[in-house]
């Protein structure tokens, strides 16, 4: 039990540090990061080496000042956002916070005297997966941003540089994100949650821009709106059934809760219609939407409902909430997959890809079999690591190449070639066979034809898409083009350690899937669902054959066989390497433009709609919990 | 049937293949020929085109290409040799699509426009496709509840008639996969249609000898997945597949390249009605 308060309390510690630093303190922040970095994964490996095997495990202990010290913070806190936004004239938002800190501080004098929750912490194996996903690629976000901010603030003179405070923040937000996996009290559930959106708030807003400020009230409206059902949930269950933790969720008299849990969920993972948050968090630095999209935020936001599923499995009644879910779920996964279609800027690409990505988890989720709970969880461990590897590395190129614009991506692996590498893992790891999440993806189709068939056809289609804008992103990469002689890429040692790691990470999860499955999912599913699930032997070993094939076919590259190298064919208008005669004499250099389909994929054309459509499921989804 | 016999198909196909799909290949243009009343090729003739092929000079614009192409042909092979030895038909296909990417793939890395129009449009073309791909492998899973093309070969009675409208739009969509016309938009064999052959303008000797091989592996798989529909028959399927090659090569040479919305939109329309519609129904009678 004291590893995981180490865990919860330990970042904290180090974010009051770093936020006590002087911003020119260079060298002793670098130091400390790298330190606790160390700490956290260390830390987070060895307990989940610990506690892998042997099933769920609870701690009970006196919690009331921790409570009486939570509910504190979460005053002052609503405190200072309130006043902030105020200050923004953000009436609303205001309005939002001080009903959430309301319904929490009503809920502490009308019943917190009555009902306590006994087991504040819970450790089981899911809660081990994510906090390895949030030690390991958190903290290599988190030593990718050291180099990183300080060329963004070289770039961006007008940003006041607050690097400690970022720092602060960052770290903070692990420490919030460690709460959230470990928590059993839904009291310091819901307490971890509300600080992960405003650490996300204020990363976020980080720049102060106005653009910035705007996008941060809008994550910061739509979680807080979320919060406010977390928080009435926990009422209810409290005043209905006198139900406190995360693991008495079955059997309750009312199902509102559960919904309400669930619409917490969906605004964390951005589901449609709360997509734009995430969106609009683009403006941040580019470590923030790798934090926020692989290991922290959003990932709380699944992992809720992934919580929940079992509930939606076994329950009758709430089975008809899972599957308003699920089709919010379904709805999100399509049609964000057409928008990345028509996305130029890479962040937004990644940032629609993600946001399907965790539709597909909440489709999985939302219907709960045992099959869909295993693909759900593993879905989070591969887009964690290959996502975290894309954000980080298009904030390489930008820093490069000054653009992060898809068109300006041509021939990447001629200019950058390792960071090109690392992105066309990324890639790969997204949507082909055999990586980690077509894996997945093939699990949740076999998963949803044996339990609601027609989410398939959902998947069928929006798995389409999914393959056409990866492949043509992966196209400009790959292409070989001649590079500028005064063209020289700087990579700082800290960001090619984190991105040669997570590209490691990701063919190395990839290639011991059958081994996390083993020990970490089939365990887990077994005490649940009493049965396991793994695609068949002879599956898994054709997939590691057909891995094993990717690895070596590269190899062929090496070889210097007999070959003769011409131009590319212009119609016979070459002038010299990719130039070519235009009309009246002038010398053209070769460009090319990719489709991006705005016309029929365009966010204009599906955005309002499907947002309607969400809006729908989702208030049918809580008028099933009435 | 023994799990040795379907290990036999398995290395049957590597080997056969390329001779049963150089085969059709060669009565394709053949049958195209006289519906066009030409006299056409001998039989043999894409042995001979390939085998010429493979002696040309060694040309190409970079390094990276000749890989991909390799890949392409490794993987077609992979995903056919798992659909011969009774695998798992969504790992098979998904080992096609990792072969189709790495065919788009090799034509983006040689940097030149027609070949880039050619692989976008051959991206364009799987997406349309895929969607049907899958609603077909999800319909004869309904059916026989199974992912293995053993269990599904095995199925004791004629899946076409639970599956009417989902072979009907595998058919549709299985003009895109053979490259026929009016869906052939990434690369046409019609010289009528574009005279630089867009996906493949980058490729010669070898390399190009490696996709037409390619494309035989390819073939003869699909048209397995036409058999599958009428497996319990075998006499029936093999006459349903001479028939619906038949009808493609009739299509090929009764119409003319439509634009990619023609092909993105009929196939999807095509994929949700045929195909949902057929998996709704299903779902209500089971």
């Amino acid at each position: 039990m004291n590893i995981l308060l180490f865990l919860i309390m330990f970042p904290f510690v180090v974010a009051f540090v770093l936020l006590g630093l002087p911003t020119r303190q260079y060298a002793i922040r670098k130091f400390i990061i790298i330190g606790s970095a160390i700490v956290l994964s260390g830390v987070s490996i060895y307990l989940a080496s610990q506690y892998f095997s042997g099933g769920p495990r609870y701690f009970s202990f006196d919690s009331t000042g921790v409570d009486m010290a939570i509910l504190f913070a979460e005053m002052v806190f609503a405190g200072i956002i309130a006043g902030l936004s105020v200050k923004h004239k953000q009436y609303f938002t205001a309005l939002l916070m001080l009903t959430g800190a309301g319904l929490m501080l009503g809920y502490e004098i009308g019943l917190g005297g009555t009902v306590h929750a006994e087991e504040i912490l819970i450790v089981d194996n899911l809660s081990l997966i994510m906090a390895l996903i949030i030690g390991v690629i958190g903290c290599l976000i988190a030593l990718f941003s050291m180099n990183y901010m300080k060329t963004y603030h070289e770039r961006h003179p007008e940003v006041k540089d607050r690097t400690g405070f970022f720092f602060f923040i960052i770290f903070a937000f692990l420490g919030a994100m460690y709460g959230v996996v470990f928590a059993n009290s839904l009291v310091w559930l819901f307490g971890f949650w509300e600080i992960t959106t405003l650490c996300s708030f204020l990363l976020i807003g980080y720049s102060q821009q106005d653009e910035a400020n705007r996008n941060a009230f809008r994550a910061l409206k739509m979680n807080l709106l979320g919060g406010i059902g977390f928080a009435t949930a926990i009422i209810l269950l409290a005043y209905n059934d006198q139900v406190t933790q995360l693991n008495q969720l079955s059997g309750l008299s009312t199902l509102l809760p559960i919904a309400l849990l669930a619409f917490a969920g969906l605004t964390k993972s951005a589901q449609m219609p709360f997509s734009s948050w995430l969106l609009g968090a683009m403006v941040a630095p580019t470590p923030v939407s790798a934090l926020l999209h692989s290991s922290a935020m959003v990932k709380a936001g699944v992992y809720l409902i992934i919580r929940l599923s079992p509930i939606f499995a076994f329950d009758t009644g709430a089975a008809a909430v899972g599957i308003m879910v699920a089709l919010v779920g379904a709805v999100t996964f399509v049609i964000t997959s057409f928008l990345a279609i028509s996305q130029t800027d890479a962040k937004r690409v990644l940032a629609y890809s993600t946001i399907a990505n965790l539709g597909l988890i909440v489709v999985c989720a939302g219907v709960g079999s045992y099959q869909l709970f295993w693909a759900a969880i593993m879905l989070v461990i591969f887009h964690a690591v290959a996502k975290s590897l894309l954000f980080l590395s298009v904030g390489s190129v930008e820093h490069n190449l000054g653009q992060r614009s898809i068109e300006h991506m041509d021939g990447l692996i001629s200019y950058m070639p390792k960071v090109a590498v690392g992105m066309v893992i990324g890639i790969l790891g997204m949507f082909l066979a055999p990586f980690g999440m077509l894996i997945s993806k093939w699990a949740a189709l076999e998963g949803l034809v044996n339990s609601n068939v027609a989410l398939t056809i959902f998947v069928a289609f929006g798995g389409a898409a999914t393959l056409f804008f990866w492949s043509k992103w992966l196209g400009k990469i790959i292409m070989v083009k001649s590079v500028p002689a005064d063209f020289k890429a700087h990579i700082s040692r800290s960001e090619g350690f984190s991105l040669g790691s997570l590209a490691v990470l990701t063919v190395l999860v990839c290639l011991s899937f059958p081994l996390i499955s083993r020990y970490f999912l089939e365990p887990l599913i077994e005490t649940i669902y009493n049965q396991t699930y793994l695609l068949g032997a002879g599956n898994t070993a054709i997939l590691l054959l057909m891995m094993g094939l990717m690895l070596v076919l590269p190899l062929t590259l090496l070889r210097s066989g007999k070959r003769s190298y011409r131009d590319q064919y212009l119609a016979g208008a070459n002038t010299g390497s990719e130039q070519f005669h235009g009309s009246l004499g002038t010398n053209h250099s070769l460009t090319m433009r990719s489709f991006y389909l705005k016309n029929v994929f365009g966010e204009d054309k599906l955005f309002n709609l499907s947002v309607v459509i969400c809006i729908i499921l989702i208030l049918i989804m809580i008028g099933v919990g009435l | 049937m023994k799990e040795s016999l379907w290990i036999l198909f398995a290395v049957l196909y590597v080997v056969l293949a390329p001779f049963i799909g150089g085969l059709i290949a060669g009565v394709d243009r053949k049958i195209t020929a006289r519906m066009q009343g030409r006299y056409g090729p001998p039989l043999l003739q894409p042995f001979y085109d390939v085998f010429k092929l493979l002696q040309k000079e060694n040309m190409a614009v970079n390094k990276h290409q000749q890989f991909y192409v390799l890949s392409f042909l490794v993987f077609v092979v992979v995903a056919g040799a798992i659909f011969f030895a009774g695998g798992d038909l969504l790992l098979s296909i998904f080992a096609l699509t990792l072969a189709s990417v790495f065919l788009v793939v090799a034509a983006y890395s040689t940097f030149s426009p027609y070949a880039y129009v050619g692989a976008e449009r051959e991206l364009l073309q799987i997406m349309a496709y895929e969607p049907m791909v899958i609603l077909t492998i999800v319909g004869m899973y309904m059916v026989t509840k199974s992912f293995n093309v053993v269990d599904i070969a095995a199925y004791d009675g004629i899946m076409f008639l639970k599956l009417p409208a989902i072979f009907l739009g595998f058919v549709f969509i299985l003009t895109i996969k053979l490259r026929k016309s009016p869906f052939d938009i990434s690369m046409s064999h019609h010289a009528h249609q574009e005279i630089v052959r867009g996906l493949t303008t980058e490729f010669s000797g070898k390399e190009l000898a490696y996709i037409e091989i390619s494309h035989w592996y390819e073939n003869v798989m699909l048209l397995g997945l036409v058999f599958l529909f009428f497996a319990s028959n075998p006499i029936l399927a093999l006459l349903v597949v001479a028939a619906t090659y038949f009808l493609e090569i009739f299509i090929d040479n009764a119409n003319s390249r439509l634009k990619w919305q023609n092909v993105l939109f009929s196939s999807w329309v095509i994929a949700f009605v045929l195909g949902a519609g057929n998996i709704a129904i299903l779902a209500m009678l089971i």
